[in-house]
């Protein structure tokens, strides 16, 4: 119940405190989120190939420009829950969506979706849940775009060469901070606007933090 | 949505618990994940061949639903076979592009991988109810019930996407703005969908903590999730498996750890 | 479930919530008190306030991430989140009330938060299943229920936590006539067996009307406004909350006169017609249709008859699976058949308002909304603008026109959605259940705004279950499905 919390709501300085419980409306709307990125993922598992082939044909490694559609989990989550947590639980939940859904990287799918919402919360902890910005967004797009590069080279292309590796990390995080970081930025204040979200603060919006 | 409903029937698979079918299915995925090369992908995948036999899946729902993995799996070994390492005699270079004994064998090895490993995630989950899923794993792996369930009821939304998908479109011809742009459509038609979803789950989150969810008193399980000597055995067979693929793999001299460049 | 438990007590001193970001108080100053038993009707304006006492009474209103509390209020002398399951609160939506896919474990899911031990939850779902009427098997699917059926189940959720205060917010508001009667039967049952306070929010008091044994009206703002025995509160305040929006059993909102036109030429006709999806009929009689100017056609029949799909048809969104719909009469030039005519020649042609407001909105503020038709068509901007200002005068948007229209309340998303198809002036306009759970004074707007449209030569088709609708502007009524239908394919299997 959001009534039992340990920490006095308004600290000395009479701001607010951020809670860090999640209330259970938290909990099912970031599921919701989850649920629909990740059937986003999975349609997006499905088309992105002749998408990215002429990227690939151009230059290899390439391709990873339109990868931070797998990206926008971490990062929307984060921006709409605003709790320590979000972003690792909506990017988890939307891979397993999207591995439910028949995934060709099986359970690995659970595990892109584990680091790359691991590289979104860590940048949001970095600004210790307090600042949301479009440059925090941004940063943790990228942040999810590098762990996606990481990964993917150590797991599905160990074989490569190290130009193929280069441009593809550097793509990824290009691709996490646009499409992913302010991608979601914007999505958020769009889903703002309409009404959906006024029980959260992400919702009840004033200038200060963005 | 069809993909996440349970194919009812007899065979055991959709009698086993969920929490061990993600067991099974993790130890063959990290296993294998460890090496590319196609002796352990394709050791293990000629095993899981043939279990898939007993696991009662008809052919045709066997192929529908593993149909995008097999297209990935090809396509992700076409990749390499043009930008893979080369290592041994050329074939064919033009650019970036350098097909060679070295590029050609980490294809193979790429693709058998992909199916080895995605292949049994596919059969397995195909047959897990989503509501046995969250009883096994707030029971049996102690996930926080709050959370476990929390998602489940957020997931189950899902199933009126179709339905509201449809009403989008047809209200979108009516609106008269059917005619061109499709992707652009597209995509209002999913932010409309996002809304209506998120509204819904507000609801439903009030209706929830109604009926006393998330409340800190000690919860009880209406319905008993337990592991069966059946589950043992699937996890068992992972392991076997697992283990004659890697064997096998060692003992030929193909193993190739990922980490170490050969 | 025949030893219940003793009724709740409510006790409601200086109270008042205010949510967070707002600046004016939803209630304030709520001085009442419930006995145990009770059964209470609540009454007033959109706005009132209702709804949230509703939900601070069952504790879900949130703490201080969602607003502020002002004064106290009690159930059984505790607060009420440390009170849960002695409150069961059933809302509008029945879908979103729906938490596990299978029957039995949607209505055991109330018990097992509250740790009732295994053997006695299955014991307390059968109950509480018989209590409502619902005789389904446990594992029969959630998703496959009517909204009537939808709502039962709700109220099973609640009982098996044998709470003894039982809070309906607006439960039959989104559900047709045999659902509201289901439904209505179901509470009365449960109350008259347990014993419990109840409190409903309705706006047709007359469905609830000879359950309840006291009315209290909130004025907007938050005050309790009148208090007391239904027949006393109806007598003093009956015309007060006709006028704001409430049905008051014998004050019937206003009908229109109606002036028909003379030119009565048809517009589309529908030969030997069969409707469905995905080339599956429904139901096996052909359609024979004739829709004319300045005449209204109604559309009943239960649920699962295909009226919507009809509608759908009708308004050249769904293809037809056998016969034909030709609109010669509208045609002016592009071809006969509804279907094949492109999104923008349907604008002009006929409009279509869905069941669900929300599902037609594509822009973010009012005004783009009402602009979207007239833009596909290419008109000038002056000509938008001089409509869009008629439009919003006529259907009282004025004030709304810089709003999202997801922001704004059931009447004016119901408003707004009939205004954006009036924009494009179709001469055969399509209703989806247009006046589905509308307060009395939408109705009587909505009412007055078809029948001048009629009036003016407009042809009209509504589907529609309110039979004082039908009365109001209806010239003739066709009715689908005397039984529940059954798809060929079943007939082919049965024989």
């Amino acid at each position: 119940m959001a009534t039992m919390i340990d920490l006095p709501v308004v600290d000395q300085h009479g701001k607010r405190r951020p809670q860090s419980r999640w209330r259970v409306i938290d909990i099912v709307v970031a599921s919701v989120i989850a649920v629909a990125v990740g059937l986003v993922y999975f349609s997006w598992n499905l088309i992105y190939s002749p998408a990215s082939a002429p990227l690939q044909a151009a230059l290899p490694g390439l391709q990873a420009l339109v990868f931070g559609v797998w990206l926008i989990g971490g990062v929307l989550g984060g921006l709409v829950i605003r709790k320590p947590g979000a972003a690792l639980y909506v990017s988890l939940v939307a891979a397993t969506v999207s591995a439910l859904l028949g995934s060709q990287w099986g359970l690995l799918t659970l595990e892109s979706g584990l680091v790359q919402g691991l590289g979104a919360e860590l940048v949001f902890l970095a600004f210790a849940y307090s600042n949301w910005r479009p440059i925090v967004a941004l940063l943790a797009g990228a942040a999810s775009g590098l762990a996606l590069g990481i990964n993917d080279l150590v797991l599905w292309f160990p074989g490569a060469t190290p130009v193929f590796a280069v441009i593809y990390t550097s793509s990824a995080i290009i691709s996490g901070a646009v499409i992913a970081g302010l991608g979601s930025w914007f999505l958020v204040r769009a889903l703002a606007a309409t009404g959906a979200l006024s029980r959260f603060a992400s919702g009840r919006q004033t200038t200060v933090d963005g | 949505m069809s993909t996440l409903t349970r194919l009812s029937g007899r065979p055991a698979v959709y009698r086993l618990n969920p929490v061990s079918k993600l067991a099974a299915s993790a130890i063959i995925s990290v296993t294998l994940v460890l090496s590319i090369d196609w002796v352990s992908a394709g050791v293990a995948l000629g095993l899981q061949l043939v279990l898939f036999c007993w696991a009662g899946i008809g052919l045709r729902q066997f192929v529908r639903r593993t149909m995008p993995i097999w297209i990935a799996a090809f396509l992700g070994g076409f990749t390499i076979l043009l930008y893979g390492r080369a290592t041994g005699e050329t074939y064919f270079q033009f650019l970036l592009i350098h097909i060679s004994d070295g590029s050609i064998e980490l294809a193979i090895a790429t693709t058998l991988r992909m199916l080895a490993i995605a292949l049994p995630a596919v059969v397995l989950f195909m047959s897990i109810d989503p509501t046995d899923l969250a009883d096994g794993l707030a029971q049996i792996v102690r996930l926080p019930a709050r959370f476990v369930l929390g998602a489940l009821a957020g997931l189950r939304l899902v199933g009126l996407f179709a339905e509201d998908w449809r009403s989008l479109e047809l209200a979108r011809r009516a609106r008269g703005i059917a005619d061109h742009g499709r992707i652009r459509r597209f995509w209002g038609q999913a932010f409309a969908l996002l809304v209506l979803s998120i509204r819904r789950g507000v609801k439903l989150s009030t209706a929830m903590e109604a009926r006393g969810f998330g409340t800190p008193i000690r919860r009880t399980w209406a319905r008993e999730s337990r592991l069966r000597s059946a589950d043992g055995v699937l996890v068992a067979l992972a392991v076997v498996i697992s283990a004659t693929a890697v064997t096998v793999s060692v003992l030929t001299g193909n193993w190739n750890f990922i980490a170490v460049q050969s | 479930m025949s030893v219940g438990p003793v009724g709740v007590r409510i006790d409601a001193r200086a109270w008042g919530w205010r949510h967070a970001g707002r600046s004016d108080w939803a209630l304030r100053g709520i001085n009442l008190t419930v006995l145990p038993g009770e059964r209470v009707l609540l009454l007033g304006a959109s706005g009132a306030g209702k709804s949230t006492l509703l939900h601070a009474l069952a504790g879900v209103l949130g703490g201080d991430d969602d607003g502020e509390v002002d004064g106290e209020l009690l159930v059984d002398g505790r607060v009420p989140e440390r009170a849960r399951g002695r409150v069961g609160l059933v809302l509008q939506d029945p879908d979103a009330q729906v938490i596990l896919a299978r029957v039995g474990d949607d209505v055991a899911f109330g018990c097992e938060n509250l740790g009732v031990p295994r053997a006695q939850i299955w014991l307390r779902v059968r109950g509480a299943l018989k209590a409502v009427g619902l005789d389904l098997p446990l594992d029969h699917p959630t998703t496959s229920l009517s909204g009537g059926q939808k709502q039962r189940l709700a109220l099973a959720g609640v009982l098996a936590m044998q709470p003894g205060l039982l809070l309906l917010d607006e439960p039959t508001a989104n559900l047709d006539l045999d659902g509201v009667g289901e439904v209505r039967a179901a509470v009365g049952a449960v109350v008259a067996d347990t014993g419990a306070t109840l409190v409903v929010i309705e706006h047709r008091v007359s469905i609830w009307r000879d359950l309840v044994d006291r009315i209290i009206v909130l004025a907007p703002g938050g005050a309790v406004l009148a208090d007391g025995p239904p027949d006393r509160v109806i007598a003093e305040h009956g015309k007060a909350l006709a006028a704001s929006g409430v049905w008051v059993p014998g004050l019937p909102p206003a009908k229109p006169v109606r002036r028909p036109t003379s030119n009565a030429t048809a517009l589309l006709t529908t030969e030997a017609l069969l409707t469905g999806r995905n080339a599956r009929a429904i139901g096996d009689t052909p359609i024979k249709l004739e829709l004319r100017r300045g005449r209204a056609l109604a559309i009943t029949g239960p649920n699962g008859s295909g009226k919507s799909t009809l509608a759908l048809t009708l308004g050249g969104l769904l293809p037809p699976v056998a016969g034909t719909v030709s609109a010669a009469g509208l045609a002016n030039g592009a071809a006969d058949e509804p279907i094949s005519w492109k999104s923008k020649e349907l604008l002009t042609r006929i409009g279509t308002v869905f069941q669900d407001p929300e599902h037609q909105f594509v822009a973010a503020t009012v005004r783009d909304e009402l602009a979207v038709g007239p833009r596909a068509l290419g008109l000038a901007e002056e000509e938008i603008e001089h409509r869009i200002a008629e439009l919003a005068a006529r259907l009282r948007l004025d004030a709304l026109l810089a709003a999202n229209p997801f922001t704004l309340s059931g009447g004016e998303k119901r408003r707004l959605s009939v205004a954006t198809v009036l924009a494009t002036r179709p001469p055969l306009v399509i209703l989806d259940e247009p006046t589905f759970g509308q307060d009395s004074r939408t109705w009587r707007e909505l009412v007055a705004l078809l029948a001048e449209l009629l009036d003016d030569g407009t042809s009209i088709v509504a589907i529609t279950h309110d039979r004082e609708f039908i009365a109001a502007i209806a010239d003739r009524e066709l009715r689908l499905g005397a039984s529940p239908p059954v798809r060929r394919a079943q007939i082919e299997a049965a024989r």
